[in-house]
């Protein structure tokens, strides 16, 4: 059973790049580890420090207005790369519950779900006016508030901003209720059977 | 039935049901698994009281994280070492088979796959690595996917997954003398950007890739993922099939397997979600410039000036990219001096890729400022290697010879670039700090890679005076 997700309302951190790949999200060095908790220390770590080890001010996440931010905004192509898992879980465990991008890499993207997450999808046009009102609060001094409501498919802010995604069915499901994916899975045992019963199994090594 | 693409006929096969408001759950025939993306997902099964449904249609292999030394000493870092243990300690519990550290045919997941002919045309094949597209060479459906899904694949036999989109990619003519599969592949990425595949299977057609061998479809295959699609297949044929006659896993009747096989490839007529044509013609010899495998031009090009770019993403990322590449605009890109040669991953480790670099590297010897190494694919490529003498070729000029791994493809081992270091590298990403915190990868061929080695700086391999056996 993962965290269900069905409706949030946070501070958007605001990471102006393309294509940042999940090298970034969490550097190899960090995959060593065998749990999938404790990796939030090290989201985007390169990025993230100093090389005396002290956070970076000019990078994205570490300035006041990003402060306790729960929804990451980010260009194109958000995840890219490797199909490691540990960028969601890093993601997570630094307190991200969504991701806002007008595309993202499919593995990426997938694992997102498994992990309550929602990955959300708008067009360029209204990314652009979230960094626009992002800024615009960064400029006032003060963290830009967004509200996700996955039941309805919809984003809003509280000036007039609103917009609408969509999301595959079963996913929205999954994420709405929390459910175990191998459970749901494991229902179709028979299926499965019949499956190999029909196709021979040929043993494996010929 | 209407006329089908290669994709459509696996994808229709391995469908054991779509229950009402849910995705489809497709079968998976072979599950591949390594040591990094799997500790969580036997972890889970455990938890859960789940056993692994079909343990002989799954095969480990520790890779990412394993030194390239001598095996005989013990694993210096203790952290590593206990991911490792834990894959043999996950193996030894659910049953599963396990090509061990010194076991002889331990190498990358990617090349020990189809060299022990686990790969096989028409079937569905994952791993929790993205570069599982390579598989698809031989005409299988072949993705990445993570770790929750490695545990549903483990406990069930099968995925959920919506159907993805076909995209051909045609390549019309022949690749010229000198240029080759990675090269050709880096040209498409650079064409395709690094989602123009987002969503989609490429199948590679026409006739360069029916002219390319076995290994050179790996390499083209693997880079799929760079482009943003999962999954890239090549239908099967004669070239096909001799490379998996009497392989380990092969079917015993092989005949029948082969008749079976022959069905795979996309009917005339069936049509794909997208096209896209490109000449082997126009493709010479690649090098990336910047920190994604689209960032790439021709050896004999310049490294572009983020003005030249009319989008604006495309504008800052190169902005980034040549900062932190410690590149100017304009530089030719045969004056671009390197510290470090990797030639290896899943990309570019096989024999034929060896056999190309130690081809340029013969009767010459390393550039004095720069570092080289070698790290076979697998146990038995580095076994053949040396049968022919090739290691020899390489220590004599002054490479480093290594045990298989991924090695400095990602640097998850201590085989890794210090800041700063520029390498040419055989591998297939150039992000920031891939190979190394502050490195600066450069993709190259293996060929284009022993040239720069030998020279210090890139070379166009083209016009190389090769001084011994093995000239192409």
């Amino acid at each position: 059973m993962m965290e269900p997700f069905t409706t949030h309302s946070g501070i958007i951190a605001a990471l102006d790049r393309a294509n940042v790949d999940t090298d970034q999200i969490i550097p190899k060095q960090f995959l060593k580890r065998i749990e999938r908790t404790g990796f939030g220390q090290f989201l985007f770590c390169d990025w993230r420090f100093l090389p005396d080890g002290s956070l970076d001010p000019a990078f994205e996440l570490n300035r006041p207005e990003a402060k306790g931010a729960t929804i990451l905004l980010a260009r194109r192509n958000f995840g890219c790369g490797s199909s490691r898992e540990h960028a969601p879980w890093a993601l997570a465990d630094y307190g991200f519950r969504a991701v806002i991008a007008p595309t993202f890499a499919d593995i990426f993207f997938n694992n997102c779900f498994q992990n309550g997450m929602l990955p959300v999808r708008l067009t360029e046009s209204e990314v652009d006016e979230l960094f626009k009102r992002v800024a615009a609060g960064v400029a006032a001094g003060q963290g830009y508030r967004l509200h996700l409501d996955l039941r309805e498919g919809t984003v809003h802010d509280d000036a007039g901003f609103a917009a609408s995604f969509t999301v595959d069915p079963f996913r929205r499901r999954c994420l709405l209720e929390g459910l175990d994916d191998i459970g749901l899975s494991l229902r179709q045992t028979d299926s499965i059977t019949a499956w190999e019963a029909a196709h021979g199994l040929p043993a494996v090594g010929g | 039935m209407p006329p089908r693409t290669l994709l459509d006929k696996i994808w229709d096969d391995h469908v054991v049901c779509t229950p009402p408001g849910e995705l489809p759950l497709l079968y998976i025939d072979r599950h591949l698994v390594h040591e990094v993306t799997s500790p969580q997902a036997f972890e889970g099964l455990r938890l859960a009281g789940r056993r692994v449904r079909r343990p002989e249609a799954t095969f480990a292999t520790p890779d990412h994280n394993v030194p390239t030394t001598d095996r005989r000493l013990p694993i210096a870092d203790p952290v590593s070492k206990q991911q490792i243990d834990t894959l043999r300690n996950n193996c030894r519990e659910f049953g599963v088979r396990l090509y061990d550290l010194g076991d002889a045919d331990q190498g990358i997941v990617h090349v020990i796959g189809p060299e022990l002919g686990i790969t096989q045309p028409g079937m569905t094949i994952v791993c929790g690595d993205s570069h599982t597209a390579t598989h698809g060479a031989l005409g299988a459906l072949a993705f990445g996917i993570g770790t929750s899904e490695v545990e549903h694949v483990l406990a069930t036999q099968t995925l959920r997954q919506g159907k993805p989109k076909s995209f051909e990619i045609r390549v019309t003519g022949r690749l010229s003398a000198g240029v080759t599969a990675k090269d050709l592949v880096l040209h498409l990425i650079g064409r395709l950007s690094t989602e123009g595949g987002t969503g989609y299977v490429l199948e590679y057609t026409g006739e360069c890739i029916r002219s390319l061998g076995m290994s050179e479809r790996m390499t083209v295959c693997n880079m799929s993922i760079e482009a943003g699609a999962r999954a890239g297949m090549i239908a099967p044929d004669a070239i096909t099939f001799d490379y998996l006659r009497g392989r380990d896993f092969a079917p015993r009747d092989f005949d029948r397997a082969v008749a079976a096989w022959e069905k795979l490839p996309s009917d005339p007529g069936a049509t794909y979600d997208r096209v896209a044509t490109f000449s082997a013609a126009d493709v010479v010899p690649q090098v990336t410039w910047g920190t994604n495998p689209a960032q790439v031009v021709g050896v004999d090009a310049r490294v572009p000036d983020p003005g030249s770019f009319s989008d604006i993403n495309d504008k800052s990322s190169a902005t980034r990219a040549l900062d932190y590449m410690g590149l100017a605009g304009g530089t030719p890109i045969v004056a671009v001096s390197l510290d470090r040669v990797f030639i290896g991953s899943c990309t570019n480790s096989r024999i034929e890729d060896l056999r190309a670099a130690a081809a340029v590297v013969r009767g010459y010897r390393v550039a004095p400022t720069v570092r080289a190494m070698v790290v076979p694919g697998s146990g038995r490529v580095k076994r053949q290697a040396e049968a022919e003498g090739l290691d020899r070729v390489f220590t004599e000029a002054g490479f480093e010879w290594r045990e298989a791994g991924c090695s400095m493809c990602l640097g998850m081992n201590p085989d890794t670039l210090a800041p700063g270091e520029r390498c040419a590298s055989t591998s297939n990403r150039n992000f920031e700090g891939r190979q190394g915190k502050g490195g600066r990868t450069h993709l190259v061929s293996p060929a284009m890679a022993a040239a720069a080695a030998v020279s210090g700086h890139f070379v166009d391999v083209r016009g190389w005076e090769y001084r011994g056996a093995g000239a192409p």
